[in-house]
Parts: C-alpha cells; sequence; structure tokens
C-alpha cells in the first residue's frame, strides 16, 4: 500500500498537536512483532491472560489502559526483561521476524540489542554524555574512535540533543536536565540500531516542553524504527501514536488505528475509559 | 514563662540533651587519649635541664647529684616509715623527685628517687653536659680535655668547641663504615649466598658438571678478593674513628675516658635559649621518625617500624580488596538468595567476630607451615632445611590480616551494591550488555566508594592489629627493610618490624622500662598519625570516586 493512496481524515484529538493522521489499515501494514498467546505470572499470580497482538513496522503503537492493567508488563515482554523478575513464568510466543524470542536458541543479549527500550525515568550511566551513548557499541567492542565518532554524532542528532550538547560531549550526563537525559537514553538506544524501540512511559517524568520534545522526537523516529509506546496519558497515545492497544487487567480489549479507536470505539470497556468514565 | 516537666519532656529536649551530652563524652575521652599520648610523648624530645644539687643522706655523707628530674609525686609518710626513711612526727607527706642520672656504665642504674628535704643548693650550672650514647644511655657531666691518639689536644673551655668539630669527623666516617658494611658487604653477602643456592640447585639437579662449578668458584674467588679489599678499608676507617677521645667527669667525680665513636651528641642544655632549644627538638623528632632503632629499641629512631606498619597494610589492602569484592559480587549478584546465602553471610559477619589471635594461630598453622612450606619444597628446595617461605614473614602477615579484615569488605561492598538503582543495570541490559559487562562496565564503578568504605574500615582494623603479626611475620629487630634497592625489591619472604608490635616491645620487654616509657607514648603517637594518615588517603580517594560516580538523584 502506498501512503499516498491514503485519505486524510481530521480527528478528535490529533490535531492538538497541527499534525494530521493517516487512515491506516492494520490488513495492509508489515508485521514486525507477532505475539501469539502469551501468558505471564508472578508466582500464583497471572497478569497477563493470553494476549494475541501484531505490532506494525515503522509506525508507532501505544498501549493504554489504567495503571497495573499490565500494559508496562507485556512491553517488558518484547526485549524479555521480565527474565530478570524473580518467579516470572511466561507461555505463549512473541515472534520479531517469524522467530520467537522465547525459543531456547535466542542470544538473548542480540535480541535486545535489535529491541531497544528506553524507561519511564531517565536513568543515564554515570558516564560522560559521549560514553553514554557509546557504551552499546563499545559493548559490541567497536572501539575505533572515527566510528564510534560518527555513530555518537549521528544518533545524537536523531533524537535532536546534538546541538544542545556538542561542546559539552565530555561532561557527565548527570549534570543535564531530565528531559535532556531521557533524549541522551533515546539516542544511547538509537545508536546501536535496533528494528524496534520500546517506550515505557518515556514521558511520565518530564515537564510539559520536555514532553513535547520527546513527541516530536517519537514522531521523527517512527520513519526507521517501529515503536511502541505505553502510557497512560490519552492525549499523548492520540497525538503520537498509528494504532493503539487498549488493555484493561490483563486483557487486550480493543486493537486498532488510533483514529478509528478514538473516534469510534467498538467496545464499551474501551469507551468508558477514553471518555473518563473510569481508570 | 514556666514550663512543666511533661510539657519539657514531651518537646524531645530530653533527648537532644542525652544525645549531645553522648557526642561530648566521646569527643572529650578521644581528645583526652590523643592529648595524653602527646603530651607524654613528644616532652621526650624536649632538652630538658639538667639540675645539679647537693644531697644529704645522713649528717655525714653530702654527694652532688646531676641529672634530669623526670617526675615529682607526693608520698605518704606513712610508706616512707615503713621503708625505714626518717620522717618527723606530724608530717603528713613528702615531695619526691625521679631523677634520671644516666651514666648507666659507672652507677648502674639510670634513675633513682630523691626525696626533696635532702637536696641543698639547687642550681642548673651553664656547663653541665648531656650526652647521648650509643651504648649504656645517656651520660650526664663534666667534659674535661678531648685527646687525640691519647694526647690532649684542648682542656677545659676550649674543649667543647674542638668536641663538635671532632664529633662531626666522627660521624661522617660513622657514616662511611655504614655505607660499606651494610651496603657493599651486604651486597657481597648476597652474592655469596647466591652462589651458594646455584651451587646447591645444580647438584640437586644433576647438573653440576665440572664447567659450571668452576665458574661458580671462579666468581666466588672475585667477591672475596672484594670482601678482602672492603675489610682492609674497613680496617682503617676504624683506626680512625678511635682516633679520638674524651675526658668527662661524671657527679661523683669519677672521671672517665670515651672514644668519640660511641657518643650520638653531646650538647649543653642549660646554656640552649628557646630557639636552640627548638631547633634542637625538630631534630630530634626527626631523627626519631627518620633513624633505625639501638639499644634494644629503648634508644633511637622508629623507622623501620613505620616503613613495615605500612607496607604491611598497603600490601594487605592489594590483598583484600578483590578478593572481597569477588565474593560479596558473587553472593549480591549471581547466588541465588536462599538459605544457603543466608548461612554464608551470618559465617562472613562472624568471621568479623573471631578473635585476632586465633587468625593468627591460623595463618601460622595453615599460611606457613602448611602452604609456605609445600612453597618451599616446589620452588626452593636448594636452600632447604632454612626455609623461605616456611617461615614467618611479611606475605603470611599480610595475607592473615587480609583475611582478618574480609568481612568488613564483603559487608560494606555488598551494602554498596544492593544501591545501585535497578534501572541504571536495566539499561545497561537494555541495550544488549550481558550480565558480567554491565556488572564490570557500571555497577561495579558505581560501588567502587563503598568498596573504598569497606577499605578504609579494613585499614583501621588492620594498622592496629598486633596479636596475630607476632605469630606471624613481626619481631623486635629486622635487620634490613622489606624493600630495598636489591632484587626483587619487594622481599615477601622476609620478617619486619612493626608499630604496635613496637610499642609492646619497648614497654614490656625492654630492659630498661623507666627509660623507654616516654618513647612508648611517643610511638603510640606516631602508630596514630600513621594510621589517620592511611585513612585518610583512603577517604580522599573514596571522595573522588563518589564525585565521579555520584548515584542519581532521581
Amino acid at each position: 500500500m502506498t501512503e499516498a493512496a491514503q485519505t486524510k481524515t481530521h480527528a478528535i484529538d490529533i490535531s492538538s498537536l497541527g499534525r494530521v493522521s493517516e487512515a491506516l489499515n492494520l490488513e495492509n501494514e508489515k508485521i514486525s512483532l507477532e505475539i501469539k498467546d502469551l501468558k505471564l505470572s508472578y508466582g500464583e499470580k497471572e497478569a497477563l491472560h493470553g494476549i494475541n497482538l501484531r505490532i506494525p513496522q515503522k509506525r508507532v503503537t501505544s498501549f493504554i489502559g489504567p495503571s497495573g492493567c499490565g500494559k508496562s508488563t507485556l512491553l517488558r515482554c518484547f526485549n524479555r526483561m521480565n527474565d530478570l523478575v524473580d518467579g516470572c513464568n511466561i507461555n505463549g510466543q512473541v515472534l520479531l521476524d517469524d522467530q520467537n524470542i522465547y525459543d531456547r536458541k535466542v542470544d538473548v543479549a542480540e535480541l535486545r540489542r535489535r529491541v531497544g527500550m528506553v524507561f519511564q525515568k531517565p536513568n543515564p550511566f554515570p558516564k560522560s554524555i559521549y560514553e553514554n551513548v557509546a557504551y552499546g557499541l563499545r559493548i559490541q567492542g567497536i572501539n575505533k574512535k572515527r566510528v564510534l565518532d560518527e555513530t555518537v554524532e549521528w544518533a545524537l542528532r536523531s533524537a535532536a540533543l546534538w546541538d544542545e550538547v556538542k561542546d559539552r560531549l565530555d561532561e557527565s550526563a548527570l549534570g543535564m536536565s531530565g528531559g535532556q537525559q531521557q533524549r541522551l537514553v533515546i539516542a544511547r538506544t538509537v545508536a546501536v540500531k535496533p528494528e524496534v524501540l520500546l517506550l515505557d512511559e518515556p514521558a511520565s517524568a518530564l515537564d510539559p516542553l520536555s514532553t513535547l520534545k520527546i513527541e516530536e522526537l517519537i514522531h521523527e523516529l517512527k520513519n526507521d524504527y517501529t515503536i511502541v509506546i505505553v502510557t497512560h496519558n490519552m492525549q499523548q497515545a492520540a497525538r503520537v501514536s498509528d494504532y493503539t492497544a487498549f488493555m484493561y487487567m490483563g486483557d487486550m480489549v480493543e486493537f486498532g488505528s488510533t483514529n478509528e479507536l478514538f473516534t469510534n470505539p467498538s467496545k464499551k470497556q474501551t469507551e468508558d475509559y477514553i471518555t473518563g468514565r473510569y481508570g | 514563662m514556666r514550663v512543666s516537666f511533661k510539657q519539657w519532656a514531651q518537646k524531645g529536649d530530653p533527648w537532644v540533651w542525652l544525645n549531645a551530652g553522648a557526642v561530648a563524652i566521646s569527643l572529650v575521652m578521644v581528645i583526652g587519649l590523643l592529648g595524653l599520648i602527646a603530651s607524654k610523648g613528644l616532652v621526650h624530645f624536649w632538652p630538658h635541664p639538667v639540675l645539679e644539687a647537693d644531697y644529704i643522706a645522713d649528717e655525714n655523707s653530702r654527694t652532688v647529684i646531676i641529672g634530669e628530674v623526670v617526675e615529682t609525686e607526693e608520698v605518704p609518710a606513712e610508706q616512707l616509715r615503713t621503708a625505714g626513711v626518717d620522717v618527723a612526727e606530724g608530717v603528713e607527706s613528702l615531695r619526691r623527685d625521679l631523677f634520671k642520672i644516666g651514666n648507666r656504665d659507672v652507677s648502674g642504674f639510670d634513675f633513682r628517687w630523691i626525696l626533696e628535704r635532702d637536696l641543698e643548693n639547687k642550681r642548673y650550672p651553664e656547663t653541665v653536659m648531656t650526652m647521648e650514647r650509643y651504648e649504656w644511655g645517656n651520660f650526664y657531666g663534666y667534659l674535661k680535655a678531648v685527646k687525640e691518639d691519647g694526647k690532649e689536644v684542648a682542656v677545659n673551655d676550649l674543649a667543647w668547641a674542638e668536641l663538635q668539630q671532632r664529633l662531626e669527623r666522627a660521624h661522617s666516617i660513622r657514616e662511611k663504615i655504614e655505607e660499606i658494611e651494610q651496603g657493599q658487604i651486604g651486597g657481597i653477602n648476597r652474592g655469596i649466598e647466591r652462589l651458594r643456592l646455584k651451587e646447591k640447585a645444580l647438584q640437586l639437579k644433576n647438573k653440576a658438571t665440572p664447567q659450571r662449578l668452576l665458574a661458580i668458584q671462579t666468581e666466588r674467588a672475585e667477591y672475596d678478593a672484594e670482601y678482602e679489599g672492603l675489610q682492609g678499608e674497613l680496617t682503617a676507617l676504624y683506626g680512625e674513628i678511635n682516633r679520638d677521645s674524651l675526658i668527662a667527669s661524671t657527679m661523683d667525680g669519677t672521671v672517665i675516658e670515651m672514644p668519640l665513636a660511641k657518643v650520638v651528641k653531646a650538647f649543653r642544655p642549660n646554656q640552649m635559649n628557646l630557639y636552640e632549644k627548638i631547633v634542637f627538638y625538630v631534630k630530634q623528632v626527626g631523627s626519631f621518625i627518620t633513624e633505625d632503632p639501638r639499644e634494644a629499641n629503648t634508644e633511637g629512631g622508629i623507622f623501620p617500624a613505620i616503613f613495615g606498619t605500612v607496607l604491611m597494610v598497603l600490601l594487605m589492602s592489594i590483598l583484600v580488596t578483590p578478593l572481597g569484592v569477588v565474593a560479596a559480587v558473587y553472593l549480591r549478584e549471581y547466588a541465588r538468595q536462599g538459605p544457603i546465602t543466608r548461612i554464608l553471610r551470618i559465617a562472613v559477619n562472624n568471621l568479623a567476630g573471631v578473635p585476632s589471635i586465633v587468625y593468627g594461630i591460623f595463618g601460622l598453622g595453615f599460611f606457613i607451615y602448611f602452604i609456605g612450606s609445600g612453597v618451599d619444597q616446589a620452588l626452593f628446595p636448594e636452600a632447604l632445611p632454612s626455609p623461605t617461605f616456611g617461615t614467618p614473614g611479611l606475605l603470611w602477615a599480610s595475607i592473615t590480616l587480609a583475611l582478618l579484615t574480609l568481612p568488613v569488605v564483603i559487608v560494606a561492598t555488598e551494602e554498596g551494591l544492593s544501591r545501585i538503582p535497578r534501572s541504571i543495570r536495566e539499561g545497561s541490559l537494555a541495550l544488549g550488555a550481558t550480565k558480567a559487562e554491565t556488572l564490570w562496565r557500571v555497577v561495579i564503578p558505581m560501588a567502587s566508594p563503598a568498596m573504598m568504605t569497606g577499605v578504609i574500615l579494613a585499614i583501621a582494623r588492620a594498622a592496629g592489629e598486633v596479636a596475630p603479626l607476632m605469630l606471624v611475620g613481626v619481631v623486635k629487630l629486622a635487620p634490613s627493610l622489606p624493600l630495598d634497592g636489591s632484587y626483587p625489591y619487594l622481599h615477601l619472604d622476609q620478617k619486619f618490624m612493626h608499630l604496635g608490635f613496637h610499642i609492646y616491645d619497648v614497654g614490656f620487654q625492654s630492659p630498661n622500662v623507666e627509660a623507654a616509657r616516654p618513647l612508648v607514648y611517643a610511638t603510640s603517637l606516631l602508630l596514630v598519625v600513621v594510621i589517620a594518615l592511611l585513612n585518610l588517603s583512603a577517604v580522599s580517594i573514596r571522595n573522588r570516586l563518589r564525585e565521579k560516580y555520584k548515584a542519581l538523584e532521581m
């Protein structure tokens, strides 16, 4: 499908950033991640009850839902971050390019290189700005100064941070503002050239201006990456995403194009939530 | 406005007072401790005035007494009467002075208690001389003449200047002698020993061909020839140093003659002005810190002990840090948390409570007798039966203390590791780092200030430890420093001196406890200073690390 063929329509909330969303159809998208009957339990308690989902490539997909509904847990399944949690049990499949990432042959470090993740709170390492961005490359054994320099500049430019920090690359990353730190973390993730970017409430700890910058950045990045974002801010989901999934109590209630989901939800629960009746 | 006790208590004021009181008491105790050690120790180096007085033991005998008044105290008359001293009725107590009269070679003892009422005509004559000697302790008396080859060259007033000049000459000769004896002859001895071991090793391996033995023979002959030459030089120097001597009279008029070779320094304390005294004091303190001990450690300096303490503590830190960190990383990061790790932690914590002498016994039994003799048999068979590592030494002392301080480092490191935020680890893992890479590149650097805290505590504990060291390597007097210019530079097998043991030895094992008491205080003060310096340097390293790896504030 060509993008030009899509008809442009206005959505209720989306105009808030002055952007126009396209009419999207899941049937026509290439699929990056496919989740099949994914169940997850912490000890006795089941947190995800059989999720089925297809996340399209080079689009922004957002997960919304009330706190504790399992949206972050689901996101963390995509790069096996839940492996670190004691007593966490996972059943089902997550296919990345038709390869189940929970297969025993999969190298977890390699997987995490392909599926990058940005967390709720900015978590730069206590190193210089340069070393923060170069970290992922050094892990891969890349130590050539020229390659590092180029990649660091490219990654910082991708994260719209280069102009702010180019003169103080050797300073500690901890001296930056929260918003800058979060963009640094995005640059750090982008630097290893992942296929999928997972953003776990990336703007929840930031002020409105920094949030705006992050959202603009997401808009830029979706040309090159499949982006999955968890947010409990519905406005944000409406602003930045192409597709939205609504989750409730560990179930995937509804999934569809953002436009569709926000204007014409097919489930009562979704409607109640987006109209603010609960959550 | 009156405040009832209940209100006062409710506001929490009693707690504040209680806490402040506890802090104040601690502070007073620390200051008092340091003050006592410092005042008793530092006074020792001041040039004390020398008192001369007439001593009336009874009606008939009237003698002169010369010495430093070290201490004054009140004695109950009752006690004196039972000791057979005639004290008049109605007198409650009498003052008595402890005189340091020196001249142990003449009178047999250094110190004497004298009742103040028996002293008359007290005076501080300008020309009275204190003389520090290489043997027999101090000398107090008057200089009569200076002799060269048995002939008097200067008498009475002129003798003093002549003496100072000739003393300087004697000292420079002495330095030359020491240089030859310890430096050159020491080198030859080591060379000969090396040859002996080489020869024996060849024989043990059945490789002692006549050619090789001949080569060793020639080398040995070279050493012997060199030794002969040095021996000749030494004889000449000894002749020269013994050329001069001095004549002096003691308090009871005995005239003695003493070669200048035996004099460390001679000075007239009653003649010195304040400035001269200060200069003298600084010099004395300096030589105390930088010189070797003499006279069974009761005189001279304590440099080897300082050196040994510092070197041992440094080696201990180098050994304990990696071991403790690795153990803590395993316990905290890799081991599955459960009953076994809990038992391990309890065991580690209890290790810190084991009396240190037990570690000494363990070090002796396991490290020295078991591992040490094993090492000897495997690596140094040519030196047997005399042991190389199968005997107490620097290496074993350091390892034993490393074991002793291991729990502290483990606990502190674990604490530090548990404080690294989870988000930082996840950030690293999310970039494709393995657990080991995350640990190595992010977690351990961030936990390094906590590790330094552990090392600081370890240093504080190890530097003050004496009991285990007596079993595993510390000696009263070590002939040479464990670190010097001859291969392999750091002699891990050597025994060494330690300030803590030095204090014990000087204070309780020396033949002249009374004379050595100020030295005990001075050495204690120095031990405190050395530990404080070691700690301060570790603290400054930690602060730098803390600044660098400042954890996230959010």
